[in-house]
């Protein structure tokens, strides 16, 4: 059944479908309980389910990231709240060296079912401190998957998939697709992990990207078509695993590429997905690869400067362009 | 002061990539002395300098490719430089100085030719050379100074060929890239060859048993590294019946007859990975048996291992080509142009021989002889024949 609702309601319901359907889950984090969460995705969650289940945390990242892989090696399945990308660095001890190592370095006996779920994104004015894209640097980490859903449908679809996953997900929410609306089926059968969703075909040009871009992406690819250029947009969805396939099969067909990356472009997810293409698909490629990406600047405050630094449609449109028309 | 040029290692040859240089500037050299080793499409090759003097200055980077008759280094004439530099050696700093100016002025061309060959590369984009590979385009036809080739542009220039030739050419021809620069080289030789020398050719069958038995009693005596292979006398008798009918050793160049008066035998020599190299066995016309055993080892080991001289590929005044190893019983060989002839020697098998009224059995062997009826007739070459028998049947002449 179709209807129409936010992305802030689909992680909502996701959560509470999973917390209905199975009783070893469970959400903790810094003001998810009485606040609701800070961009209030869990915001009815504490009168439904109960203090057990819907914890308030002190603001101490490594503890309660610690405590929730600790709770997931005993067999519950939490759901760990980071307010914004920003300060999981503070907990990427738990998340490197516990989290993503466990597996391994128990020789497999110990699986580590938990979900990190995390606010990113640039822009709203909200200062160096609270607005980065950090789920490309997150996307290094060996033994997690990378999740970065960008439509109301994947929202929904993507914590399900977390927290059915017996090893670490991490689940990058942008914080500016909160309000935004998308129609949501929830009968539908999921779009696996490690898979990249064509949302517009194309045949001149690829443009790569995840999140909040995509929407960019294909506003950009409009008006490129416009001017006579046939875009595919890819939602590349998993950083981690990324889905090679997908993206070597569009290479293959447009020759182009461009992609759309909120990091910054040193050492980005942007940076591997160039690298990957030159291993795999340097002969179809009919032009230099490009990238649209934050400036190197730790995010302005000032809206601006916040603008001029961040990814915009009309880059898109003159990266495309400059990639096409490139000799 | 003069130019060391890029040689020509071969007829065929048209450039070459010059590989390491042996000696530095300031060194100083004789002649004959092996300055640098180039690779050729027959392998890497060393060559010499051809005069007494000085290496005043390298023109050319280590593994750039070189015309033939490229200046690849300026030696300075003996005279007055040496004295200068071993005098100076001490400061040798003006010296140094002086020549460079001296270069500088002398070659201003070279630097900008250089850098009109690096403009002048095509560039031409991954996707664009896949497909320039499967339709089998053309790329020599594009301009460099019109930018980068894109794939609409091979596309372009594929439907305006599309010839069904050009795309079962490219398939088939997977096979012979890998070592297209020697079988590329062999081609245009051989096929020179037989476009150009008109050939006849002669046969003739020789009882080896005696050559054979002489061996055997002479290895009897020796140590088994000093022993001579039936292959040694053979070149030997080869070489002593050139000595005796000079006609077929040389060349046919300018639509003249020039015979050489030295005897340089290219012997050819399979290599492991394919292809074919025939090297000059050099001055093997005053060589002892026991030289030319010796010096056809060296000559094997240094054509396999890749470290061949450019005085042996450049000086061979006739080809031998054995292919008696593998059992075939009579070479007709193709003449390596400007030779004159080329000798085939076949394997040596117990066959029925008829001796006075009698038939026994005898190693016999089949020589051949191809010859450039230009230069010389069969009779020329009957001769040739008969003395080989000759001195095959007296093993004793051959020492």
């Amino acid at each position: 059944m179709d209807n129409t609702i936010t992305y802030r309601e689909a992680v909502r319901e996701a959560i509470r479908k999973a917390m209905s359907e199975d009783e070893r889950v469970f959400l903790m984090g810094e003001d998810v309980g009485n606040y609701g969460g800070s961009y209030a995705v869990s915001r009815g969650l504490l009168d439904e389910f109960g203090r057990e289940r819907i914890i308030d945390t002190p603001l101490s990242e490594s503890a309660f990231t610690g405590a929730g892989i600790g709770a997931a090696m005993n067999g519950m399945r939490p759901i760990v709240e980071i307010m914004t990308v920003n300060f999981s660095l503070l907990a990427l001890d738990q998340i490197i060296n516990n989290a993503g190592s466990l597996l391994h370095m128990s020789g497999g006996q110990f699986n580590v079912p938990l979900v990190i779920r995390m606010a990113t994104g640039v822009g709203n004015q909200l200062g160096a401190q609270h607005s980065h894209s950090l789920e490309g640097w997150l996307s290094y980490i060996v033994g997690v998957k990378v999740l970065t859903p960008a439509t109301v449908q994947d929202a929904y679809d993507m914590i399900g998939l977390a927290l059915s996953d017996p090893d670490p997900v991490l689940v990058f929410e942008n914080s500016l697709l909160y309000n935004s609306k998308g129609s949501l089926d929830t009968k539908s059968t999921p779009i696996p992990i490690g898979k990249a969703l064509v949302h517009r075909p194309g045949k001149d040009i690829t443009i790569l990207t995840y999140g909040i871009n995509l929407f960019k992406a294909l506003e950009a690819a409009e008006t490129l078509a416009k001017d006579g250029i046939d875009a595919e947009v890819i939602d590349l969805r998993s950083l981690r695993p990324l889905d090679d396939e997908t993206i070597m099969k569009s290479v293959a067909k447009t020759h182009r590429v461009v992609i759309v990356d909120d990091g910054w472009k040193s050492g980005s997810i942007s940076a591997e997905i160039m690298a990957r293409i030159n291993e795999q698909a340097f002969y179809e490629l009919d032009a230099p690869m490009a990238r649209v990406c934050t400036l190197e600047v730790p995010l302005p405050y000032a809206k601006h400067l916040e603008d001029a630094a961040i990814v915009q449609v009309d880059k898109i449109i003159e990266m495309a362009k400059k990639v096409m028309v490139q000799s | 002061m003069s130019k060391f040029l890029m040689p020509s290692l071969g007829a065929d040859m048209e450039s070459a990539i010059l590989m390491e240089w042996l000696v530095k500037e300031g060194d100083r050299v004789s002649k004959g002395q092996i300055i640098a080793e180039v690779e050729t499409s027959k392998g890497v090759i060393e060559i010499e300098v051809f005069e007494d003097g000085i290496v005043e200055k390298l023109l050319v980077k280590e593994e750039s490719e070189c015309k033939v008759g490229e200046p690849l280094a300026i030696i300075a004439s003996d005279e007055k430089k040496p004295l200068h530099v071993e005098e100076k050696h001490e400061s040798k700093q003006p010296v140094v100085q002086e020549t460079k100016e001296e270069q500088i002025v002398s070659e201003p061309p070279k630097p900008t030719a250089l850098h009109v060959e690096q403009e002048a590369r095509l560039k031409i984009s991954p996707a664009a050379r896949k497909k320039a590979g499967e339709t089998g385009a053309d790329l020599s036809k594009f301009d460099p100074n019109d930018g980068v080739v894109q794939l609409s542009k091979i596309e372009a220039a594929s439907t305006t060929e599309q010839e069904e030739p050009t795309k079962i050419e490219s398939k088939s021809d997977t096979h012979i890239e890998k070592n297209s620069g020697m079988r590329q080289a062999i081609a245009t030789a051989m096929s020179r060859s037989n476009a150009e020398i008109p050939h006849y050719y002669l046969s003739t069958s020789i009882n080896m048993t005696p050559a054979l038995k002489y061996l055997e009693e002479l290895n009897k005596k020796r140590s088994i590294k000093d022993r001579i292979l039936p292959v040694a006398i053979l070149i030997r008798a080869v070489v002593l019946s050139l000595k005796e009918v000079p006609e077929l050793n040389g060349f046919w160049q300018n639509n003249s007859h020039q015979i050489s008066k030295e005897i340089h035998p290219g012997i050819a020599i399979a290599l492991r990975k394919g292809g074919l190299i025939t090297p000059a066995l050099l001055n093997a016309d005053i060589m002892t048996i026991d030289d030319t055993m010796n010096s056809l080892s060296d000559l094997i080991t240094r054509t396999r291992g890749g470290k061949l001289r450019s005085t042996e590929m450049t000086s061979q005044t006739i080809t031998i080509t054995n292919l008696g190893d593998l059992g075939v019983e009579s070479v007709f060989g193709v003449i390596y142009p400007p030779q004159l002839a080329v000798v085939g020697l076949g394997a040596i098998i117990d066959s029925p021989w008829a001796e006075g009224d009698a038939l026994c059995v005898r190693k016999v062997m089949r020589a051949t002889l191809a010859g450039d009826h230009r230069a010389t007739d069969g009779r020329t070459g009957g001769v040739f024949l008969d003395r080989l028998n000759h001195y095959l049947q007296n093993p004793k002449e051959l020492l």
